[in-house]
C-alpha cells in the first residue's frame, strides 16, 4: 500500500482485534471472571489504539489511514477502509463506550440464556464490526458489515435481558431485515449504474460519488429510497420506530447502550455518507418529506416519552426524539446543521449511555423498571441520584453540557433554511424538560418509600463506569472545539459535493444588494 | 488596567470552583464547606470592586477579556468573552455584594440542616451562573448563564425535595422557564440567520440596517424569555410556588437577582427595542399588567413569603415598564432593580428571621406583636417596609417615583396604572407589617419567639442601611449618567405633569394605602384562621388570579390527553400494524413463537437468502 516500510494498518487492527478477542473469550473457561477481565482489558487496548489514531488524525486531510485491496473484482468490491472526521468521531464513540459497557455489565449476563462468556464475546464482536461499518469506504463492504452487525446484537438482545426479550429480538430483526433487503436492492442497482460507466464496476465510495452527477434522476431517487428507508429503520424515525422501545426495554442496559448509542448511529451516519454522498439530487428532492418526518419524530418521541411508566421505554422514546434532531440537521443542508448532527451523534451516544447505565444500576437494585415503584431515592443514594440528574440534564440539552452545543447547532442550521421546522423542533426543548424532570421527580424525590429506604448507593465499579461519561459530557459542553474542528472539513466537502452552501445572513445580504 | 481585565474570569471562576469542590467533594467537605462557600462570593465581590474602580478611573472604557472560542462552525462563531461595562458592573456588584450577605446569613439559617454543605454548593453554582449571565458579551453565552441560573433555581427550590410540594414546585419553575427559553433560543437563531452573529456588538451593528418587522420579532421573542425568568404575566405562575425553597434562596434568587434577569435582557437589548415601537409597547403592557397582578395577589396571601413573592412580581413589573419606555426609562429600571435588590433581600431575610423564631411557620395569621420579641428584625424589616412603599427619602421613594414619572410622560393611562400600583403596594405591605409585628399575639401553643443570632442579624442591618440610603445612587443624577454610555441618552420631551405634582400624587396614594390597611386590620380582629366568606376578588387573588387554573385547562390537561392517546396509538396502531404483519408472515402468532425458538436456523437461512439474492442479482445483470 504505502511506499515506506513503516505502514501500519491501523483500521484493520481496530476491526480485527476485538473480533479475535471475541473468539478468545468464547474458548475461555466459564464461571470464572477471566473472560470478562480479558474483554475489559482488550477493549481498553482498542480504546488506547483508537486514541493513537485520533492523535495522528489530520483534521483537514480527507480520508486517512486508508487501506484498499481488491476483494471481488467481478463486482468491483474492495476491502477499502479509511476515516474522515465523521468516521473518526463514531469510531471513538464505539471504542469509548465498549469498555464502559463491559465494566458496567460485569454481572448482568450471569442469568442469560447462554454463559456470560457469550455475552462478552458478542460485545467484542459487535465492537469490531461497528468500527468496520464506520470505516468502510466501499459500499459493498459497508453493506456486508451493516448486515453482519445484526448477528451479535440479535443474540445480545434475545439471549440476555428480561422476560419478553425474544419477542423484542425478533421484532428488531424483522424490521432490520426488511430495511436491509431494500438496501440490498439499491446496492445491486448501484452495480448496474457503475458497470455501465466508463471505469467499469466499482463499489468504491469515491468512484460512486464521482458518478452521482451522471445518474439518471429516476434511478437515483429509487436507489436513494432503498438506502434511506434502511437507515430510517436503524436510526428509528417515526413511523418505523416501534421496535426500539421493546428492544431497549427488554435487553440488558449494556446491550441497550450498544444498540442505541452505537448501532443506531449507523442510520444517521449512513444518511450523511451514503444518501447525501451517492444521491445528492435525490436527497434534495426528498428533503421536504424527510424534514417533516424528522420534526414529527422530535415531537412524537418526546410526547410518547412523557407518557411512559417504564424507565427504559422512556429513554428509548427520548432517543427517537433525538434522532429526529440529527436527521433534521443533516437535511438542513447547512454546515451548522450537519456539523451539529455529526456532533449530536457522538453526544447523544455518551449522554444516553450514561442515562441507560445509571438507570440500569437503579433498576438492578429494586428489580422494577416502573417509575411508579420508586420515590425518594435521592435520600438513600445521593450519588446515583446526582449522576442520574446530570445525565438527564444532558438529555434535555442544558447549556454547559455537551448535547446543548449539537442541538443548538442543528436548530440554528435548520433555522436558516426552514424557519418552520426549526420553530417546531425548538418546542421539543419544553417537552424534554417535562419528560426528564417528571421522571426525576417521581423516582428520586418525594418522601422516602419503604422499598427504597435501603437502596445502596453506587459501588466503585459502577462509579468507575459512569465517571468518564460524565466527564466527557461536561468537557464537551464547554469545549467542543476539538470535535468541531475534526468534523468541519468533512461537512464542508460533503456540502460542496451536494452543491449546497450556507445562506448569507439576511440583513447583511440586503445591504450588499443595495450597494450594488 | 489590563491586569484587572485579566482577573475578570476569576469573578466567575472562584464561585464555580467552590461549587465544584462542595458538590463533588461530598461528605469530606461537610465541616468547612459553608466557610468556603461564603468566602467565594466575597472574593468575587472584592475583584468586582477593583474592576469597578478601574472602570470609573478609565473614563468609562469597558473592561474586556477573551477566554476561548466556544463554538466555531464556519460563520457560526461564539466566543467566551467577558464584558465589564457600566451595566454589567452594577449587576456584578449587586450579585456578589447582596449575594455575600445572604451567604453569611445562610450559615446561621441553615445551621441545623444536615445538607448545609450541599446548599452552599448550589448557592455558589447559582452565583457563578448569574455572573456568567451578566458578564457574557454574546447572547448564546448569556443563554448559558440564563439556563444555568434556572438549574440552580431548580435545585434550590427543590432543596427539601423529600417534600412532594417542593419537588413539584421545582419542576414547575424549570418547565415554565423553558417556555420562556424557547423564545430566547429562537431569538438567538433569528439573530444568527439575520446578522450572522450572536454577539452584542454584532447584533447591535446588524440592527442598524434591520427592518422593523425583524426588530419586532426579536423584541417579542426576547420579551418571552424575559417574562419566563422574571415571572411576568403570562409566565408568572412559577414564582409563588418557588417559595418552597429555603428563605435565603427566595431572597437571593427569587427577589434580588435571578428574577431581574429579564430586565437586564431587555435593557441590554436596547438596540433591538430602539427599532420597534410594537415590542416596546408590549414590554410596557406586560410590566403594567404584572405590577398590578402581583400587587393584588400580595394583598390576599396569609403566607408571609407568598405575600412578598407577589410583591416581587409587582416590583419587577415596575422595572419592566420602565425598561419598555426606552432610553428615558432604562436607568430608572436598573435603579429600581438595585434598590429593590436591597430592600427585598432585606424583607425576605427578615421574614426568614421571623420564621426562624416561629418554628418555620409562614402563616401571618399566627404571628402578631413580634416587635418586642424580635427587636432587630423588626427595626430592619421596618426599614425595608418604608423603602418599598416609597417613604420619602428612602431608597424606594426615589426609584419608584422616577418610574411613575416616566410612565406619566409616556402615557397617562400607564401613569395612572403605576400610581394605583403604588397605593396597593402600601396597602399590602402595611397589612403584612400589622399582621406580623403589630396587632396582638396569635401564636400557636409551643412557640417561643427569640431573636436570631448575630450571623443572621448582621446582614439584616447592612441591607437595612442600604434600603435607607440606596437612593444616593441618584445624587447628581449619577446612575443616569453612569449608564448613558450603554443605553444612550434620554430625549427630553414635554412633561405631561410636573414632577412635583406626581410626587405628591404618589405620596397621597401611599398614604391612602396605609390608612386603609390600618382601618381594616384595626377594626376587624385578625382571626388565626383565614375567613372563608370573602369577596370574589379576594378569592381570585388567593388563587393567584387563576394563573394555574388557566395553565391547567389550556395546556396541562389537553397535553396529558394528547400524550395518553398517542401512547394508545403507538401501542395499538403503529405497533399493532407491524405485529399484524409479522403474524401474517408467520401465519399465526403460534407460528411466530415457534419461529423464535428455531430462530438461529431461520436467521441463517435469511442471511443465506440475502447473499444468494445479491449474487444472483449481480450475475443476472452481468449476463444481460
Amino acid at each position: 500500500m504505502s511506499g515506506s516500510g513503516t505502514f501500519i494498518p491501523w483500521l484493520t487492527i481496530l476491526v480485527a482485534l476485538p473480533l479475535l478477542g471475541a473468539v478468545a473469550v468464547v474458548v475461555m473457561p466459564r464461571g470464572s471472571s477471566l473472560a470478562r477481565a480479558f474483554a475489559l482489558g482488550l477493549s481498553a487496548v482498542v480504546l488506547a489504539l483508537s486514541l493513537v489514531v485520533a492523535v495522528q488524525f489530520d483534521a483537514g486531510g480527507g480520508f486517512q489511514f486508508v487501506e484498499e485491496y481488491d476483494w471481488i473484482p467481478a463486482f468491483g468490491a474492495h476491502y477499502a477502509v479509511g476515516l474522515d472526521g465523521l468516521g473518526l468521531l463514531l469510531v471513538l464513540l464505539t471504542t469509548i463506550l465498549t469498555p464502559v459497557v463491559i465494566l458496567s455489565s460485569w454481572r448482568d449476563a450471569d442469568e442469560g440464556r447462554w454463559s456470560s462468556n457469550a455475552f462478552f464475546a458478542w460485545v467484542l464482536a459487535l465492537e469490531g464490526l461497528a468500527i468496520g461499518v464506520f470505516a468502510a469506504t466501499d459500499v459493498f463492504l459497508f453493506y456486508v458489515l451493516f448486515e453482519a452487525t445484526l448477528v451479535p446484537i440479535y443474540f445480545l438482545i434475545g439471549g440476555f435481558g428480561s422476560a419478553r426479550r425474544s419477542y423484542a429480538a425478533v421484532k428488531f430483526l424483522l424490521y432490520s431485515l426488511v430495511g436491509g433487503l431494500l438496501m440490498l436492492a439499491s446496492v445491486v442497482g448501484l452495480y448496474v449504474v457503475s458497470a455501465d460507466s466508463a471505469g467499469g464496476p466499482s463499489y468504491r465510495l469515491e468512484d460512486l460519488m464521482a458518478l452521482s452527477g451522471d445518474m439518471g434522476t429516476a434511478t437515483g431517487r429509487w436507489l436513494f429510497l432503498g438506502f434511506f428507508i434502511a437507515f430510517a429503520v436503524k436510526a428509528p424515525m417515526w413511523p418505523v420506530h416501534t421496535w426500539l422501545p421493546d428492544a431497549a426495554s427488554e435487553a440488558t442496559p449494556g446491550t441497550s447502550v450498544l444498540l442505541v448509542s452505537v448501532l443506531d448511529k449507523i442510520g444517521t451516519f449512513g444518511m450523511m455518507r451514503f444518501c447525501l454522498g451517492l444521491f445528492p439530487e435525490a436527497s434534495r428532492w426528498a428533503t421536504p418529506v424527510v424534514m417533516t418526518l424528522a420534526v414529527i419524530s422530535v415531537l412524537y418521541g418526546a410526547l410518547l416519552a412523557i407518557g411512559q411508566n417504564d424507565i427504559r421505554r422512556l429513554i428509548a422514546y427520548t432517543s427517537i426524539s433525538h434522532f429526529g434532531f440529527m436527521v433534521l440537521g443533516i437535511f438542513a443542508f447547512t454546515s451548522q446543521g450537519q456539523v451539529g448532527s455529526a456532533l449530536y451523534m457522538f453526544n447523544h451516544g455518551v449522554s444516553t449511555a450514561a442515562l441507560f447505565l445509571v438507570t440500569g444500576f437503579l433498576i438492578s437494585r429494586r428489580g422494577s423498571k416502573l417509575i411508579t415503584d420508586y420515590g425518594g431515592v435521592e435520600r438513600a443514594a445521593p450519588m446515583l441520584a446526582g449522576i442520574f440528574l446530570v445525565a438527564g440534564l444532558s438529555s434535555l440539552s442544558l447549556p454547559g453540557l455537551a448535547p446543548f452545543v449539537s442541538e443548538f447547532l442543528v436548530l440554528s442550521g435548520t433555522f436558516t433554511t426552514s424557519v418552520l421546522a426549526a420553530v417546531l423542533a425548538t418546542l421539543g426543548m419544553v417537552l424534554a424538560a417535562v419528560y426528564i424532570l417528571l421522571m426525576y421527580q417521581q423516582t428520586m424525590t418525594g418522601p422516602v418509600r419503604e422499598s427504597t429506604r435501603h437502596l445502596p448507593d453506587l459501588r466503585p465499579r459502577e462509579l468507575a463506569a459512569l465517571a468518564p461519561l460524565v466527564a466527557l459530557i461536561v468537557a464537551l459542553g464547554f469545549f467542543p472545539k476539538p470535535a468541531l474542528d475534526v468534523v468541519n472539513p468533512t461537512v464542508d466537502r460533503l456540502l460542496e459535493h451536494v452543491g449546497a452552501s450556507d445562506p448569507d445572513p439576511t440583513v447583511a445580504a440586503e445591504e450588499e444588494g443595495s450597494s450594488q | 488596567m489590563d491586569s484587572i481585565s485579566s482577573l475578570l474570569a476569576l469573578i466567575i471562576a472562584i464561585p464555580a470552583a467552590s461549587a465544584a469542590v462542595l458538590l463533588v467533594g461530598g461528605r469530606w467537605t461537610d465541616r468547612w464547606g459553608h466557610v468556603l462557600g461564603t468566602l467565594a462570593p466575597i472574593a468575587s465581590f472584592v475583584i468586582a470592586v477593583l474592576a469597578f474602580l478601574d472602570l470609573q478611573a478609565g473614563g468609562g472604557e469597558p473592561l474586556q477579556q477573551h477566554l476561548f472560542t466556544w463554538i466555531d462552525v464556519n460563520s457560526f462563531q461564539v466566543d467566551f468573552d467577558l464584558l465589564f461595562d457600566q451595566l454589567s458592573a452594577l449587576f456584578v456588584l449587586l450579585i456578589t455584594g447582596v449575594g455575600s450577605l445572604i451567604h453569611v446569613y445562610s450559615i446561621g439559617y441553615m445551621a441545623a440542616d444536615p445538607r448545609r454543605r450541599r446548599f452552599f454548593g448550589y448557592l455558589n453554582l447559582f452565583v457563578a451562573a448569574m455572573l456568567t449571565l451578566v458578564l457574557a458579551d454574546d447572547y448564546l453565552a448569556v443563554f448559558l448563564g440564563w439556563e444555568g441560573v434556572g438549574l440552580a433555581s431548580y435545585l434550590l427550590i427543590g432543596f427539601w425535595q423529600y417534600k412532594d410540594s417542593a419537588a413539584v414546585a421545582a419542576k414547575k419553575a424549570f418547565v415554565v422557564n423553558r417556555v420562556g427559553d424557547v423564545g430566547m433560543a429562537l431569538a438567538i437563531m433569528l439573530m444568527f440567520a439575520s446578522f450572522g452573529s450572536t454577539s452584542f456588538a454584532g447584533v447591535a451593528e446588524g440592527m442598524e440596517s434591520a427592518s422593523a418587522a425583524l426588530a419586532t420579532a426579536l423584541g417579542l421573542l426576547l420579551l418571552l424569555g424575559a417574562a419566563g425568568k422574571s415571572a411576568q404575566v403570562p409566565l408568572q405562575s412559577w414564582l409563588l410556588d418557588a417559595m418552597e425553597g429555603p428563605t435565603p434562596v427566595s431572597a437571593l434568587i427569587h427577589a434580588a437577582t435571578m428574577v431581574t434577569a429579564g430586565v437586564y435582557l431587555v435593557t441590554r437589548s436596547h438596540f433591538v427595542y430602539a427599532e420597534t415601537e410594537v415590542a416596546q409597547t408590549a414590554v410596557v403592557i406586560v410590566g403594567l399588567v404584572t405590577l398590578l397582578w402581583g400587587a393584588v395577589i400580595g394583598c390576599a396571601k396569609d403566607d408571609i413569603k407568598k405575600a412578598l413573592a407577589g410583591s416581587t412580581m409587582s416590583q419587577i413589573g415596575y422595572m419592566m415598564l420602565a425598561a419598555g419606555i426606552g432610553p428615558a426609562g432604562y436607568a430608572f429600571a436598573i435603579f429600581h432593580l438595585l434598590t429593590h435588590g436591597f430592600f427585598k433581600a432585606n424583607l425576605f431575610l427578615g421574614a426568614g428571621s421571623v420564621m426562624h423564631a416561629m418554628n418555620d411557620d409562614v402563616n401571618m395569621r399566627r404571628y402578631g406583636a413580634l416587635r418586642a420579641a424580635l427587636p432587630i428584625t423588626f427595626i430592619t424589616f421596618a426599614c425595608g417596609y418604608l423603602a418599598i412603599i416609597g417613604f420619602p427619602g428612602l431608597a424606594g421613594f426615589w426609584s419608584k417615583d422616577r418610574i411613575i414619572e416616566a410612565a406619566f410622560n409616556e402615557n397617562v393611562y400607564i401613569g395612572v396604572g403605576a400610581l394605583i400600583g403604588a397605593g396597593i403596594t402600601a396597602f399590602y405591605m402595611t397589612r403584612l407589617m400589622i399582621m406580623t409585628f403589630l396587632s396582638e399575639k396569635r401564636w400557636q401553643r409551643d412557640v417561643h419567639p427569640h431573636e436570631s443570632p448575630l450571623v443572621m442579624t448582621a446582614p439584616l442591618v447592612v441591607l437595612a442601611a442600604g434600603s435607607v440610603v440606596g437612593g444616593a445612587l441618584l445624587l447628581n443624577n449619577w446612575i443616569v449618567e453612569w449608564l448613558e454610555p450603554v443605553v444612550g441618552v434620554e430625549e427630553h420631551h414635554e412633561a405631561l405633569l410636573s414632577p412635583l405634582l406626581i410626587t405628591l400624587l404618589v405620596l397621597a396614594m401611599v398614604a391612602a394605602g396605609i390608612v386603609v390597611a390600618f382601618l381594616i386590620y384595626r377594626r376587624d380582629k385578625i382571626s388565626p384562621e383565614a375567613p372563608t366568606r370573602v369577596s370574589l376578588l379576594t378569592r381570585a387573588a388567593r388563587a393567584d388570579l387563576y394563573g394555574d387554573a388557566v395553565n391547567e385547562a389550556a395546556f396541562m390537561r389537553p397535553g396529558q390527553q394528547l400524550t395518553r392517546s398517542l401512547v394508545q396509538v403507538d401501542n395499538r396502531g403503529v405497533d399493532g400494524a407491524v405485529n399484524g404483519l409479522a403474524a401474517l408472515v408467520g401465519g399465526t402468532s403460534g407460528r411466530v413463537r415457534r419461529w423464535q425458538t428455531g430462530f438461529v436456523r431461520t436467521y441463517a437461512l435469511s442471511m443465506l437468502a440475502g447473499s444468494a439474492l445479491l449474487v444472483l442479482g449481480l450475475l443476472a445483470v452481468r449476463l444481460a
